[in-house]
């Protein structure tokens, strides 16, 4: 975890950064390259889920009809998944959908804040393999609940077949399908991934190149300070696009479910 | 695109290309919280959820309940109250219709025993007066023929004589007192 740190202060960071920077030594081994059971991306997405379990643990021991504070909070995450994405959505039957969108709004949203918090400052989800997953689970579940809606052929036909005219549609049905059962996983998993990934790569751009231009030449030292200052400014920009990602994830995913239950086209 | 990736970047990393032992270890990580937040966690906030809108009917209902009682309670009250009313108009009414028999009881009564006693006075003094009249009549005719003989000097103690002298006196004077 303390890698990103010491590279720093040895000076050893090279410039500009490259994707290498967002591959870590291993922690278990100890600085093995390649290996990646334990890194400092797997140890965060444990704490994600360690910190979640335990907060809605601990918040949710005891409900109570009039909520403690922090019962409030935890209740206002759910409430909030719940009523504006679950049940806008989807409907009232959305409902039932709704712990699993919280459950995934919430580790998406943490996962994606230990890229601005300091000594994480960097996001699993800038690593493909966990949005990646995410999205798999996404693709299934819309597909599994439009089948068990529908059966199976009327699912496809519903999702196949545009109310359009007869002779549009051997152009429409291979783009539905296209768009429908082949890139909405990858859109999902790149664009979560894309943001993260190009957020980190940005921070790194201007906190690196302030350091590059320092040890370049002292008089560019204004520069440097410049460049510090828009890495502030862009991670609060970067905190609008972790709670943006996250949250179109959740409502994109409940869309799709939407999509899969609807009974026309 | 993994040539791509790996000319572009100029290492053996492709973002792309998912690390499969991450994906193993966030898959598992992910459905650990899954499993534990919707099994735990969200559902018993749909209890308490549901809890709470139950206890806002419920209070809501019950306050209706109790709202219903205290009207039915006061539909009786006023109808209990209504009803002491015309009885106690009616006690009253009885009550004063009684009052005014009893007076009027009490004062034929009372008219009856004054007339009794007027009736009794009168004719005691009616007999008081038949009395006197008897003795005075006596007497006067006594008190007459003794001063008769006086005048005339002779005794006028005939039996015979006497007594139809003074009555044919008398007869007139009650004619004369009476006319």
């Amino acid at each position: 975890m303390f890698g990103q740190a010491n590279v720093l202060a040895q000076g050893q960071a090279e410039f500009p950064p490259s994707v290498g920077d967002f591959y870590l030594p291993s922690i278990l081994p100890w600085g093995a390259e390649n290996s990646y059971w334990f890194t400092k991306i797997t140890a965060m997405v444990w704490i994600a889920v360690g910190i979640l379990i335990i907060f809605f643990l601990v918040s949710y021991r005891k409900p109570q009809l009039v909520p403690t504070k922090r019962q409030w909070y935890a209740e206002s995450i759910y409430g909030f998944v719940r009523n504006n994405i679950a049940v806008d959505m989807i409907g009232h039957t959305g409902v039932r959908f709704a712990p699993y969108f919280t459950t995934l709004f919430c580790f998406i949203l943490l996962t994606n804040f230990f890229a601005i918090l300091p000594f994480f400052q960097i996001s699993p989800n800038s690593h493909i393999a966990f949005p990646a997953f995410l999205a798999v689970i996404s693709y299934v579940l819309f597909n599994y609940i439009g089948i068990r809606h529908h059966g199976f052929a009327k699912y496809v036909k519903n999702s196949l077949i545009p109310p359009a005219p007869w002779y549009i549609l051997p152009l429409l049905i291979p783009i539905e399908f296209f768009s429908t059962f082949l890139v909405r996983p990858f859109s999902l998993a790149v664009r979560l991934f894309a943001n993260m990934f190009a957020g980190h790569m940005l921070l790194l751009v201007f906190t690196l190149g302030g350091f590059a231009m320092l040890s370049a030449n002292v008089w560019l030292a204004p520069v440097s300070v410049l460049s510090w200052v828009m890495t502030i400014a862009l991670t609060f920009l970067e905190f609008l696009v972790i709670v943006l990602q996250a949250y179109v994830f959740t409502v994109l995913t409940a869309s799709y479910v939407q999509g899969a239950l609807a009974d026309e086209h | 695109m993994y040539f791509l990736a790996a000319e572009g970047g100029g290492s053996e990393h492709n973002p792309i290309i998912p690390a499969w032992q991450e994906i193993v270890v966030g898959g598992i990580a992910f459905i650990l919280l899954c499993v534990v937040l919707m099994k735990f966690v969200f559902p018993r906030m749909e209890q308490t959820f549901q809890a709470r809108v139950d206890a806002i009917e419920g209070g809501i209902k019950r306050a209706e309940a109790a709202q219903a009682e205290a009207n039915q309670l006061l539909e009786q009250y006023r109808a209990q109250l209504a009803e002491a009313r015309t009885d106690a108009a009616k006690i009253r009414d009885d009550a004063r219709a009684d009052a005014e028999g009893i007076r009027q009881d009490i004062l034929a009564k009372a008219r009856e025993e004054s007339d009794r006693i007027i009736a009794a006075g009168k004719e005691q003094l009616a007999a008081e007066r038949a009395t006197i009249v008897r003795e005075l009549r006596t007497e006067v005719g006594t008190i007459a023929v003794d001063l008769a003989s006086k005048i005339v000097g002779e005794s006028l103690a005939d039996e015979a004589r006497r007594k139809g002298t003074v009555d044919r006196f008398l007869s007139g004077l009650e004619s004369t007192g009476a006319r």
